[in-house]
């Protein structure tokens, strides 16, 4: 049971004068934003708080406000409310609701959409539900208890009489408020649930087979305009002049446009440069290869990725800034019967979401309209309004749907160049990024080296961990002067270090940046996954162990691990540890899951192997069995990949199960060939001709075991990826002996 | 002035014969299913047939089209009802789909040519189209299920 109040007397009809219908406040514990704000009930329809309307003909509109880049979620939620609205699934509109604070936070990263508008969702239809029964009692002068709505209408159990949905708007919108100032809500019992759990084709599928789904990049409003824009090769660097001539004598250009650059760091802002626009894409294209322009580089000019690798594993040998310590680190190493070390290194990446960053903007009178594929519609929004110098509620911002994000697309810069353009040119925009305009200009994955020590006793136990990580923060892109790493970062991997060792000490060093970095699904957990569950093999191979068995042996007894109790700032993603702990059970459990299906300890022929990893991120616990092939050429082919997840209550089966496949081909990316390197501050790569990411050839055969769980739901979109590289660097070592700590893996380390 | 046959019909489109086929299908005649990811070929998500071959647009130019027919995903089959297409939707082989079009394009072609592909032929034939999302598995499923081979 829940308890509602009732905004609706106390302070909505105050403050929103005709205002019809009934309106409920929800309590929304992580945030507490009022839901009922929205409802601005239209004459024919009921529409009791911001996430739904239903009209006269029994249509139930679900308006979904988190934005739909691949993870389904614009079905997951819409699956929650009908579950409790007890809707039929097929008279249900999803709309892709507006850039509005009214819906709540709308920033789609960080894999907590689910996680934070589960219950939300589910008290949104259960509410409505609850007033469609009441209007049938109503209407039925009888006792609401005697009414139970099921499958989109409301029976009286006695009489078995019927009124569907459509026929009680009416009466539910008219009703008079509840005479107590709450009501009590009552939810599914798992055992009746019709959705929740049971796999949900897409909303958007048939519209995507037949190349039907609108993106940002495929908005076209009348005589639109398009731009493409040439930024400065160094972050940072600005224009010092340009010759527009021989880009103007390209047909089809209409203008040409100096954006101006925002001095660093430049955060969300545009980078500035020279924006040519044309009646068409590819003219625009044209035009800005004929562009004579003089640059400032600026003061990243020099930035050389080999080199600053050097400095940042020069500084990861040395102490760093303490962010957890336990026991006496340095006189366990010392005392230690064996010691081992290791260094490992993870470049920059670039997100390549297939929909480069497009946005098209319309300004007319003093609005701005927006169509975007954005993350992040409340950060997007104001950003053009102060780049317009406009007020927020001048600016309209529609969210589309986003070909691919991975972390890219919660930085709205792209966005704020569309409307800047289109204030200049006095006409509907689109800006269109080229693939060598996201590769060379992206937010990137930060670079990261890692410096590990432990000391085993004379059992092979393991009795002191030392580790050091030392990389650019994300920070950095929107303040000056930050180079550690924030409580937000270090928590990924680093400082929730889940064995049960006794003497911990984890250290973080400074570095400072000299490119934007920006969060890549699941962000500071790649590096860090991939050293830690790297290292705990490492462990195992010293004490002559099986790597599981040893694995199981360091996470320990099934515990509880109260990080802030040993002094450690550790934010939990932002949900409650009394919610969502760090459990070691949970950990073990998937660990052994995967062991169990994926055959681990069956023989294999030479230079194959098996190996293993298990971590918690986003709150979701997965465990990975990579079985690989190691080719006498050093090429590895990967058979094929195991993974168990428990991110509690699933809701759409089909989608976590699809996450999970699609996180393994993005860490095989980023094990076997992503690699961002810069020299004089200019980055190397710009196509997928010299950025690899994996293709069909590499795929293994991928198995997806979910944990039947009741706990919270907890993130989906980025947990499968910090543990699914270890395990493939595992297994190499496994089928070669060969230990991989650099990534992406160079196969001239593994010919036979 | 081009003239293009699309999808059974026929287009004039006032352009330069340079213009890519890619840019005319999306900016000049407002068809945006057939997607842009990379302009140099190297990613697939372009891919439309010509003469039932599976091209990149993004690297074809519109003066070399001549009177060949061009088949875009809008024009694969009138209601999404291609055995590709039926394969995808069972296989729920999306994620966020803006590849797919190029996918769907280039393992039809694949099937025409090759009923019963193996997996190298599929390998081969797919390789050059790209799905950041990973949607690899389910993709190849779905060939295999088109083709009649089970899954």
């Amino acid at each position: 049971m829940i308890r509602i109040e009732n905004l609706s007397r106390r302070k909505i009809l105050k403050g929103l004068g005709g205002v019809s219908g009934l309106v409920l406040g929800l309590h929304v514990p992580f945030r507490g934003f009022p839901v009922a704000l929205a409802a601005q009930t239209a004459e024919n329809e009921f529409a009791p708080n911001v996430y739904l309307s239903i009209d006269k003909s029994g249509l139930v509109t679900v308006f979904e406000h988190r934005s739909e880049m691949g993870t389904g979620i614009k079905t997951g939620l819409p699956m929650v409310l009908a579950e409790e609205l007890r809707a039929d699934w097929n008279r249900i509109k999803i709309v892709q609701a507006d850039a509005d604070i009214k819906y709540g936070d709308q920033n789609t990263d960080g894999s907590r959409s689910m996680r934070q508008f589960y219950q939300p969702f589910r008290e949104a239809g259960a509410v409505a539900r609850q007033l469609l029964e009441e209007a049938a009692a109503h209407i039925w002068k009888v006792d609401p208890a005697t009414c139970h709505a099921q499958d989109h209408a409301v029976i009286h159990q006695p009489t078995g009489r019927r009124l569907g949905f459509g026929d009680l708007v009416t009466a539910a919108a008219g009703l008079p408020m509840p005479s107590s100032d709450h009501m009590e809500l009552s939810f599914e019992p798992k055992s009746a649930r019709r959705y929740v759990g049971k796999p949900m084709p897409v909303v958007d599928l048939g519209n995507i087979v037949r190349g039907q789904a609108v993106y940002g990049i495929d908005i076209a409003l009348p005589g639109m305009k398009h731009a493409s824009i040439e930024r400065c090769p160094v972050y940072g660097g600005r224009a010092l002049s340009y010759d527009a001539k021989a880009a103007l004598a390209v047909p089809g250009v209409e203008r040409v446009i100096e954006l101006a650059a925002t001095p660093i760091p430049s955060g969300f802002n545009p980078l500035g440069g020279i924006a040519v626009v044309a009646s068409n894409t590819w003219a625009a294209q044209q035009g800005r290869q004929k562009l004579d322009i003089k640059w400032d580089y600026g003061s990243n000019a020099a930035y050389d990725t080999a080199a600053y690798r050097a400095q940042l594993e020069a500084t990861a040998k040395k102490p760093g800034r303490v962010a957890r310590n336990q026991g006496d680190v340095e006189a366990a190493l010392a005392s230690a019967g064996r010691k081992i070390a290791a260094d490992y290194f993870v470049p920059h990446y670039a997100h390549t979401p297939m929909e480069p960053p497009a946005a098209v903007a319309n300004i007319t009178g003093d609005r701005c309209e927006v169509w975007a594929p954005t993350q992040n519609p409340q950060a997007a929004k104001p950003l053009v309004a102060q780049v317009l110098g406009l007020d927020d509620s001048q600016v309209t911002l529609h969210v589309t749907l986003l070909g691919g994000a991975f972390g890219r697309k919660s930085k709205p810069d792209y966005v704020a160049e569309a409307a800047l353009v289109s204030k200049q040119v006095g006409a509907p925009v689109k800006v269109t990024w080229t693939r060598p305009d996201d590769i060379k200009h992206d937010y990137y994955h930060t670079i990261c080296a890692q410096h590990l020590e432990a000391g085993l006793d004379g059992d092979g136990l393991t009795t002191a961990w030392l580790h050091r990580t030392v990389f650019p923060p994300i920070e950095a892109t929107f303040q000056p002067d930050m180079t550690y790493g924030g409580a937000g970062e270090l928590q990924q991997g680093f400082v929730d270090m889940p064995y049960d060792i006794e003497n911990v000490r984890c250290e973080n060093g400074p570095a400072a940046n000299h490119v934007r970095i920006g969060w890549y699904r699941s962000v500071f957990n790649i590096p860090h996954a991939f050293a830690v569950c790297s290292f705990a093999d490492e462990l195992a191979v010293a004490a002559g162990r099986d790597p599981l068995d040893y694995l199981r042996e360091l996470i320990g007894k099934p515990r509880h691990i109260h990080l802030r109790a040993m002094g450690v700032d550790y934010p939990n993603y932002g949900a409650s540890l009394e919610q969502y702990p760090i459990d070691t059970g949970r950990l073990l459990g998937v660990l052994d899951l995967v062991a169990a299906k994926s055959g681990w300890g069956g023989k294999l022929p030479p230079r194959q192997g098996r190996g293993i990893a298990v971590h918690r991120s986003f709150l979701t616990y997965v465990a990975v069995v990579a079985q690989v092939e190691v080719g006498n050429d050093g090429q590895v082919q990967i058979h094929r990949v195991d993974m168990a997840a428990d991110c509690g209550v699933v809701v759409n089966p089909d989608r976590v199960t699809a996450q999970m496949e699609g996180a393994a081909i993005m860490a095989i990316s980023n094990a076997l060939y992503s690699n961002i390197t810069a020299k004089n501050g200019q980055i190397e790569q710009g196509n997928f001709d010299d950025y690899q990411v994996a293709r069909t050839d590499i795929t293994p055969d991928t198995r997806v075991y979910l944990v039947d769980s009741d706990a919270p739901p907890a993130g989906v979109g980025e947990p499968g990826v910090p543990p699914t590289a270890p395990a493939i660097c595992n297994a190499i070592f496994a089928a070669t002996g060969k230990r991989i700590r650099s990534l992406p893996i160079d196969p001239e380390l593994l010919k036979a | 002035m081009p003239s293009l046959r699309i999808n059974g019909a026929a287009h004039d489109v006032d352009a330069d014969p340079d213009m890519p086929l890619l840019w005319a299908l999306r900016d000049l005649l407002g068809m945006t299913g057939t997607k842009f990811g990379c302009g140099i070929g190297a990613c697939g998500a372009c891919t439309v047939h010509l003469n039932g071959q599976a091209v990149r647009a993004c690297i074809t130019r519109i003066g070399d089209v001549g009177d060949q027919e061009i088949t875009t995903i809008e024009g694969l089959s009138p209601d999404g009802t291609h055995p590709v297409q039926r394969a995808w939707t069972a296989h729920n082989v999306p994620q966020c789909g803006y590849c797919q079009p190029g996918q769907i394009m280039q393992a039809a072609a694949l099937l025409k040519q090759t009923p019963k592909p193996n997996d190298q032929q599929i390998t081969d034939a797919m390789s050059g189209n790209i799905c950041r999302c990973g949607t690899y598995q389910r993709i190849r499923a779905a060939i295999k299920d088109a083709a009649g081979l089970g899954a």
